[in-house]
């Protein structure tokens, strides 16, 4: 779903002197990040419901590797600052730097995506696997959901990085940059809720 | 190989289902022998299926719906004959096997797939007109909508002849909709056709909301936009804020059946609690995502017709606004029976009353309108007339209901199938049909025959009373819905009147057919020739009809609410035409992308259903190979040049003079 | 106990103006047999009434402003431009706002007095309800009655003026326990211990049934309650008494709990303690209840899970109705 909006681009045919495209695509994009917001706050709320119901199988503070996850929170965090040194580049037109600051970008969330499948395998092959207990269903799922999000930001970054090698900075590549930072600054807000309210509290 | 799919699948054994699928079938290929006889397939293509005119998607969505009207509708009226029949322990006709697919199917089509393609057709009809734009925002993206649409339609109609549907009433409640009470394919059908249709609803809602806050036209602030612009973009706003609890919702049960997980399940610790609240989290808004558009076009239908403004726009502005905020805090009423305590009850009744004030309000703005007014007698009158006395009972009924205490002797009963068919069919589809009538001018440049629509109109209203009346009384001895048979003999009386009822508002969409070949015949006689057949007071009536695929030769300027209306009192009531010089217009091109990602995604949805995981695969990597297509594509637009803008508008100008 | 006189006043003055209802003088929702019901009743009538006040001027104007100012009638006043009108908006507004801040009153209020977990019985009379625990199956009502230690499938029964506490439960998917005579409805649902406070003030045999839809079964999921006096209601546990069938957890229970469409009246004389807590249980505590099931009896209600057998559900029901 979050590429869906990678295809506005055309959007807007309409006079230039009247209408602000790439504004128009931005705050679009804003709207569509407000409806994943939806997603994630019906998720979390489920999270929240099904706590207690371990059905005799773990809770959290028996599963949580919480070194790790900090390890994964880091990646995340350090990523959203190469991407905002990517738009800055984006911004003083150095499309290597931007390339090079997206590269970052990817390779740090690759690292966070590849932490987090470790940890499900870990955890499936415990046989906490996400069938044990409704709690770990919604923990699987809430956590699995950003994780899908940031693993469709990773593709939609390389479709960035050739498009910037085939194109450069246009009309057409810089709102998209502009959106999939919205993008990724979100998810990154996302999982700080993610890792307070299931991971920290979880073990507290 | 074919996973679950076998030739088991198709219940040749039902003589009712093997009559239909001949009947589609041969429906189909006559549609096929048609397009390919008068050579028709390329035409098909490159004017509708690819098209990203809103104009003429709004068409199609309009197309579909009266066609999945119509299926809707024989499971209606197959219901009940069943139910005039089943009466003290005769079994009727249909097995609950069938029959239990049929309401299911019912509700889920006329919602869905009739309801919903209706008032999301007209806003892409009217809406882009309405604020002075030449297209929505995304172009492309609505397009793609339109064809997740379709492809939720397909499945949908793919059920009824390989595998089943669900029996689990509409909303598939957990645990029933869950693996272990549905071990069938009729559940997974309803996930994936709701699913991949409803992200292309929340893609619609997130198009129209910027395309209304984005591409108003000069002069158009927010309160001079017109009513129905107003109640779409709320409609809009409930859009993106519920459907994504729906795609939660249906993912979480899809996790549930697919992998094992245990969300809704009764037992490991699932919830099936969670399961009825989400799901109408989303629901409740739902229903006013419905009426608030068919709310807009009764203000711009009674206000053009009493050739009058429309009284209280402000207040209907903030009732608007009021409803859809209150839509969101009122969802429990659907579960008062379910235990929770009295406070938490008593809330949830208090704030679904509070959301009669403002409707109320709206029902003496629109009386306050006819007053003082030159009230013209047309059929989109007639139908705003009989939503005014019909929606004001229903939501009478609405109220009762909201009580919680009387809820507890109401709720599961027929009390609430008269209520909600009481507001759907006396709001929403009175409202779709007088739109229909309305606006159908300005996308085929004729009028509808008002003989046949008038008839429509009274089959549909004392078919109504007919049908629903009796279930009212029923639901006081104690008749519940989705019952296949009863005991009580006494009740079958009751049950006749309501089939007599069915039948007469199947005269009444017979009528409707017939009103379209009527007016297709004598398209000539009413032609619409000047752009404005009702001397309308928006800006879609000062443009040709049908509206060039451009809309506005010049982006007009607007100075006050109804300013269309205006500009004609100071030009001595012609409205004014487009002038030269004109210039060249930006336009986008037309997409192939949509309708491949919307056949994929159909094949994928599919191949889900049956466990066939390979193909399922090969979906979803077409979809997104198409997608990739898309974001690579760059010659996405094109300039209309201003010479053929000229020509276009003199043609037009030229008939309006050779008329006059 | 808890009459609302004035209610009840108003109530039967505003039955008169209901003759479409009045006909069918077998209604059961307007010809309770409890004191819930009754109550009711009274509460549906009001909230009718009050509504009246709105409804029925609404279509008056309509038809009147309609005719009055149609196109061809030249002598009615023709404003174009008047849309608005301070006064009149007013009005609009304060109508509608008083009629449901009353009604919002009276809902505050029924919904506490006529809560469904809420006693019948006063406080000051220290006397407990009778407890009669309903649990729905696949598709009957299996009623324990645990002081007596019995059980029945679709037929209840107790005495007349007693409050009987029902505690519903639920051993498969969500169903309602509602018999229309006497009031409340209320879900049973899997795990959950839910009740609902009934009453019967004359003797008789209602119709009870479940009315949230369950599946193919659903239609036939009936019972009837018989109620009677002191004399009846001991004369009927004698009666269940004579049965020589038990029920015990988990065999014969699940053999119970598998899907049946149309069950017949069953007695059981003699009934595992604490049943309806072990049913209850089941849920919990991470035991896969579907799977215990299908241990017991060979074939679960979800025949087809796991197995690619069959596309239509209906064998399903017809195996297991066998």
């Amino acid at each position: 779903m979050a590429t869906d909006t990678l295809s506005n681009h055309e959007g807007h045919a309409h006079e230039h002197d009247h209408h602000d495209t790439a504004g128009t695509k931005v705050f679009g994009f804003w709207v569509y990040l407000m409806s994943d917001l939806v997603i994630f706050g019906s998720l979390f709320a489920t999270y929240a419901v099904l706590l207690r119901g371990t059905a005799g199988g773990p809770s959290g503070a028996d599963i949580f590797d919480l070194p790790l996850i900090l390890i994964n929170t880091f990646l995340l965090l350090v990523s959203s600052f190469t991407y905002g040194m990517a738009v800055l580049s984006m911004n003083a037109n150095r499309v290597n730097q931007v390339k090079a600051w997206l590269a970052a970008t990817f390779l740090l969330g690759a690292g966070f995506i590849g932490l987090e499948l470790y940890e499900f395998h870990h955890l499936i092959h415990l046989g906490f696997g996400p069938d044990r207990s409704a709690f770990l269903s919604a923990f699987f799922t809430l956590v699995g959901t950003h994780g899908l999000h940031v693993t469709f930001g990773l593709i939609w970054i390389l479709v960035m990085l050739v498009q910037l090698q085939t194109k450069g900075l246009t009309d057409m590549t810089r709102p998209r940059i502009m959106c999939l930072s919205l993008f990724w600054h979100f998810l990154d807000i996302v999982w700080i809720c993610v890792f307070s309210f299931v991971y920290l509290m979880g073990v507290l | 190989m074919l996973g679950k799919l076998s030739l088991e699948a198709i219940p040749y054994h039902e003589p009712i289902i093997m009559v239909v699928a001949i009947a589609i079938a041969i429906g189909g290929a006559f549609v096929v022998g048609a397009l390919t006889y008068f050579k028709k397939w390329k035409w098909l293509w490159t004017e509708w299926l690819t098209s990203v005119d809103h104009k003429k998607l709004g068409i199609m969505y309009f197309i579909v719906a009266l066609v999945m009207l119509i299926r809707g509708f024989a499971d209606a009226i197959m219901m009940r004959t069943q139910l005039a029949m089943a009466a003290g322990g005769a079994e009727g006709y249909l097995p609950p096997h069938h029959y239990d697919q049929i309401f299911t199917a019912h509700g889920v089509i006329m919602i869905f797939f009739v309801a919903m393609p209706m008032v999301i057709g007209l806003m892409n009809l009217v809406v882009p007109l309405q604020i002075g734009a030449r297209d929505v925002a995304f172009p492309f993206m609505n397009n793609l909508s339109f064809w997740l649409f379709a492809a939720g339609v397909i499945l949908v109609n793919i059920s009824l002849v390989v595998g089943e549907f669900a029996q689990t009433g509409w909303l598939a409640y957990a645990p029933l909709s869950g693996i272990d009470y549905s071990p069938g394919v009729g559940v997974d059908y309803w996930i994936w056709a709701l699913q991949i249709s409803g992200i292309g609803t929340t893609l619609t809602g997130i198009n129209f909301f910027v395309t209304i806050l984005k591409m108003r036209t000069k002069g158009m602030t927010l309160f001079r936009m017109p009513i129905f612009t107003w109640t779409s973009l709320c409609a809009n706003i409930l859009i993106i804020a519920s459907f994504p609890i729906l795609t939660a919702t249906i993912a979480l049960l899809t996790l549930d059946r697919y992998l094992g997980m245990h969300f809704f399940t009764n037992d490991f610790g699932g919830n099936m609690m969670m399961y009825v609240n989400l799901i109408w989290a989303w629901g409740h808004p739902e229903v006013y995502i419905l009426i608030l558009p068919a709310f807009g076009v009764f203000s711009e239908v009674i206000a053009t017709f009493a050739r009058k403004r429309l009284f209280g726009y402000g207040t209907m502005v903030w009732a608007t606004v009021a409803i859809t905020f209150l839509s969101f805090i009122v969802w429990l009423h659907h579960f008062f029976t379910m235990g929770a305590g009295a406070n938490v009850n008593a809330f949830f009744g208090i704030a679904t009353m509070i959301i009669a004030i403002p409707t109320g309000v709206k029902i003496f703005n629109w009386l306050f309108t006819m007053y003082r007014g030159r009230l013209e007698f047309t059929s989109p009158v007639l139908w705003t007339l009989g939503f005014i006395i019909t929606f004001t009972l229903g939501g009478m009924t609405g109220v009762m209901l909201a009580l919680p205490a009387a809820n507890f002797v109401l709720h599961n009963s027929l009390f609430v199938i008269a209520h909600f068919h009481n507001v759907i069919i006396g709001g929403v589809v009175f409202g779709m049909l007088a739109g229909l009538t309305f606006w159908f001018p300005k996308a085929f440049g004729f009028k509808l025959d008002e003989k046949w629509g008038k008839r429509s109109f009274w089959c549909w209203i004392i078919g109504f009373y007919v049908a629903f009346m009796p279930l009212y009384v029923l639901s006081f001895f104690g008749a519940v819905r989705r019952m296949q048979s009863y005991e009580n003999g006494d009740w079958q009386s009751w049950m006749i009147i309501a089939w007599v009822g069915a039948v007469i508002i199947l005269c009444g969409i017979a009528c409707t057919v017939i009103q379209f070949i009527v007016s297709i015949r004598d398209r000539k006689k009413n032609q619409d020739v000047t752009g404005d057949p009702w001397d309308g007071r928006t800006l879609e009536w000062s443009t040709s009809s049908p509206a060039p695929f451009y809309n506005f030769a010049h982006l007009p300027e607007v100075n006050d609410i109804d300013d269309f209306w205006d500009q004609k009192q100071r030009n001595g009531g012609k409205a004014p035409l487009s002038k030269p010089p004109y210039q060249d217009i930006h336009m986008p091109k037309d997409t192939w992308e949509g309708p491949l990602i919307g056949l994929f995604a159909t094949i994928a949805g599919f191949a889900l259903v049956w466990h066939i995981w390979w193909l399922a695969i090969v979906g979803g990597v077409a979809t997104f190979a198409v997608f990739m297509a898309r974001v690579f594509r760059e010659d996405v637009d094109y300039y209309v040049p201003a010479a053929e803008v000229e020509r276009i508008e003199r043609e037009h100008q030229q008939r309006v003079e050779m008329q006059a | 106990m808890r009459r609302n006189p004035t209610l009840r006043m108003l109530g039967v003055l505003l039955l008169l103006s209901l003759p479409l209802l009045l006909a069918g003088c077998s209604s059961a929702l307007l010809d309770p047999k409890g004191q819930i019901g009754e109550e009711q009743r009274t509460l549906i009538l009001t909230a009718f009434g009050l509504m009246q006040i709105v409804v029925v001027p609404v279509i008056v104007m309509t038809l009147l402003f309609a005719w009055r100012y149609r196109r061809s009638n030249r002598d009615a006043t023709y404003a174009p431009d008047w849309a608005h009108s301070n006064k009149i908006e007013a009005v609009v507004w304060f109508i509608p706002m008083v009629i449901i801040a009353f009604l919002a009153v009276l809902t505050w209020y029924t919904s506490h007095s006529l809560d469904p977990h809420k006693s019948i019985v006063p406080n000051e009379d220290q006397q407990e309800p009778m407890e009669i625990q309903a649990v729905s199956l696949d598709w009957k009502w299996l009623f324990i009655y645990p002081e007596q230690g019995i059980a029945t499938v679709n037929e209840v029964a107790f005495p007349e003026d007693t409050p009987v506490r029902f505690r519903v439960s639920s051993g498969s998917v969500m169903n309602a326990f509602f018999i229309p005579r006497l009031g409340s409805q209320i879900y049973a649902m899997a795990g959950m211990d839910n009740d609902v406070h009934l009453v019967a003030d004359e003797p008789g045999v209602y119709d009870g049934r479940s009315t949230n839809y369950s599946g193919a079964g659903f239609s036939e999921m009936t019972f009837k309650a018989h109620v009677g006096t002191q004399e009846d209601f001991e004369a009927w546990v004698d009666k269940v008494r004579e049965s020589s069938d038990s029920l015990n957890f988990p065999e014969e229970y699940y053999a119970l709990a598998a899907p049946s469409r149309d069950n017949e009246i069953q007695y059981f004389s003699e009934v595992s303690p604490s049943l309806y807590e072990k049913i209850l249980q089941s849920f919990h505590a991470g035991g896969n209840h579907a799977e215990h099931m299908a241990a017991v009896t060979g074939d679960g209600h979800g025949g087809g899970h796991g197995s690619d057998s069959e596309s239509h559900g209906e064998s399903m029901s017809a195996e297991a109705a066998e």
